[in-house]
């Protein structure tokens, strides 16, 4: 058993309230951040909803110098470096003098695709010849790990800098990563979390393979049903979610204020073999995933209380909730309570398993589940498996003690992360 | 245009490349970019980019590795501008 990690800090930026403060309430009061994208009718998107951060220049004036603006034209950026500098300073850490890094401070911030805007444009400028044209930020900018740079940089961060990256995965991953990188000694303290771009240029591919709600264009808040009888593909999404762990020993010595313990987790793949595809999960790998979280947690499976699930609104969903049940051989009354909630903001692919993960852990603080969206008719399969009731679709109080995260991606990959609420 | 309108426009240039702790009054004509100034190497290719855009000029390869301090800069751009 290595050192005990805890979260003692958490930032976000979601397309459905930027900021603790905001993301909270539009967990808590329902409020939907997915909108009509005029861009993708114009581009003859089947769908053109999507949820995407709101930002105005001068809020994005306030984590940016004017050099690091000039030429900047990442969007993944802005958000990681939003979320990631909100969570540095609800920490409360300081930023590392000038001549000397924090040697026990590191990042591990991931990412699906990053500056895909920036490289389009460079690819405008390299065809027409125009390559010295390029400036000395196009490499920062498109390489995966600019966000840990930008991030590692601004702090001053001395331990592992890195970017992680396992498709809709990444961001619970890249809490596990954190987590063993601080359990082991390694590291102090890492700040962990994800971002995904916006734009057309990411969320084409998932257009064309007919896994988006064309049927919701005109009512965008409704486009994302997840665990619903209705549910008909997710909604793309973007932003940024950040956690700071912290060894319980340098929050403590710190007085940090402490959100949550993470108690461990599993991830594994599915190794594309039986069910398991590129893009289809095979279910004895998830079910295996979330048994060996739990075992590497030290906790029973009725010890769980709660579940933020991946639930993204495509046809799978009802298969991720026969997986939880096996997993944790729990139904009906007896399943823990269960929420996703991509409903209000969609999925943010590699941005989603840190921006819910914050939510999960605002879930500890503000005592409450957050209710599920657009999810009044349950779909069929999952109310076979689990009683309506635990299934909130408004928010209700509740103290968890347990709550279980879990992620999975293209490629069969998968992560479970435990969250357990802390108390001395 | 006159040469210190171009010296201005160019402190105006060099400027948002400075870092916290050099200030825009401490640019002379002396001034060496990288060991004076202390702007970051890497963003002298972007210094580039905006004398061409602000001076409507074309810096080649060798210009750019004899630009070292402010001045260098000054006589390169006086010099594309009489060529032009």
């Amino acid at each position: 058993m290595g050192e005990r990690v805890v979260i003692t800090g958490l930032g976000v930026c979601a397309p459905n309230g930027v900021g603790l403060q905001e993301f909270t309430k539009a967990l808590q009061d329902g409020i939907s951040g997915i909108r009509f994208h005029k861009t993708l009718e114009d581009l003859k998107f089947g769908c053109q909803v999507a949820g995407e951060p709101q930002l105005t220049d001068d809020l994005i004036s306030q984590y940016f110098t004017p050099l690091q603006l000039r030429g900047l034209n990442a969007s993944g950026i802005l958000y990681g470096v939003i979320a990631g500098t909100d969570a540095w300073n609800d920490a409360r850490l300081p930023i590392a003098e000038k001549d000397t890094p924090d040697w026990d401070s590191g990042i591990i911030f991931g990412t699906g695709i990053l500056g895909v805007d920036k490289f389009r444009e460079s690819i405008h400028l390299v065809d027409s010849q125009n390559v010295r044209r390029l400036g000395s930020t196009t490499v920062l900018q498109t390489m995966a790990s600019g966000i840990s740079a930008y991030l590692g940089g601004i702090f001053g961060c001395g331990n592992q800098v890195t970017t992680n990256s396992s498709a809709c995965t990444t961001g619970t991953e890249g809490i596990l990563m954190a987590y063993d990188r601080i359990a082991s000694g390694k590291a102090q303290r890492v700040l962990t979390g994800s971002c995904s771009d916006s734009g057309p240029y990411v969320w084409g591919g998932f257009d064309a393979m007919r896994i988006l709600p064309r049927q919701y264009n005109a009512n965008p808040t409704e486009a994302s049903r997840p665990m619903s009888a209705t549910a008909a593909g997710f909604v793309p999404g973007s932003g940024a979610g950040a956690l700071v762990l912290e060894s319980l020993e340098s929050a403590l010595k710190r007085g940090a204020k402490i959100y949550a313990e993470v108690l461990g987790g599993a991830v594994n793949s599915g190794g594309q073999r039986g069910e398991g595809s590129m893009t289809a999960a095979n279910s004895v790998a998830v079910q295996r995933c979330i048994r060996e979280a739990l075992v590497h947690a030290r906790i029973q499976n009725s010890d769980v209380d709660s579940i933020n699930g991946h639930l993204t609104a495509t046809a799978k969903d009802p298969t991720e909730i026969e997986n939880w049940a096996k997993a944790l051989d729990r139904k009906g009354k007896d399943f823990p309570y269960v929420n996703s909630f991509k409903g209000l903001f969609g999925h943010c692919l590699a941005a989603s398993g840190s921006i819910e993960s914050v939510g999960v852990v605002l879930q500890f603080s503000k005592e409450q589940l957050f209710g599920n969206a657009n999810c009044q008719e349950i779909h069929p399969e999952i109310a076979k498996l689990v009683d309506t009731s635990r299934i909130p679709r408004e928010t209700q109080a509740h103290s968890p003690k347990i709550i279980a995260k879990a992620s999975f991606g293209f490629g069969d990959v998968n992560a479970c992360v435990i969250f357990k609420s802390y108390s001395d | 245009m006159p040469k210190e309108e171009r010296y201005s426009k160019l402190k105006e240039i060099i400027k948002i490349y400075l870092p916290e702790d050099v200030s825009v009054e401490d640019i002379t004509e002396e001034s060496h970019f990288t060991k004076e100034l202390n702007i970051n190497s890497a963003n002298l290719v972007d210094i580039v980019l905006d004398v061409e855009d602000a001076f409507d000029i074309r810096l080649e390869n060798e210009d750019m590795d004899e630009m070292q301090t402010v001045k260098d800069a000054l006589q390169i751009i006086a010099l594309k501008l009489a060529d032009t």
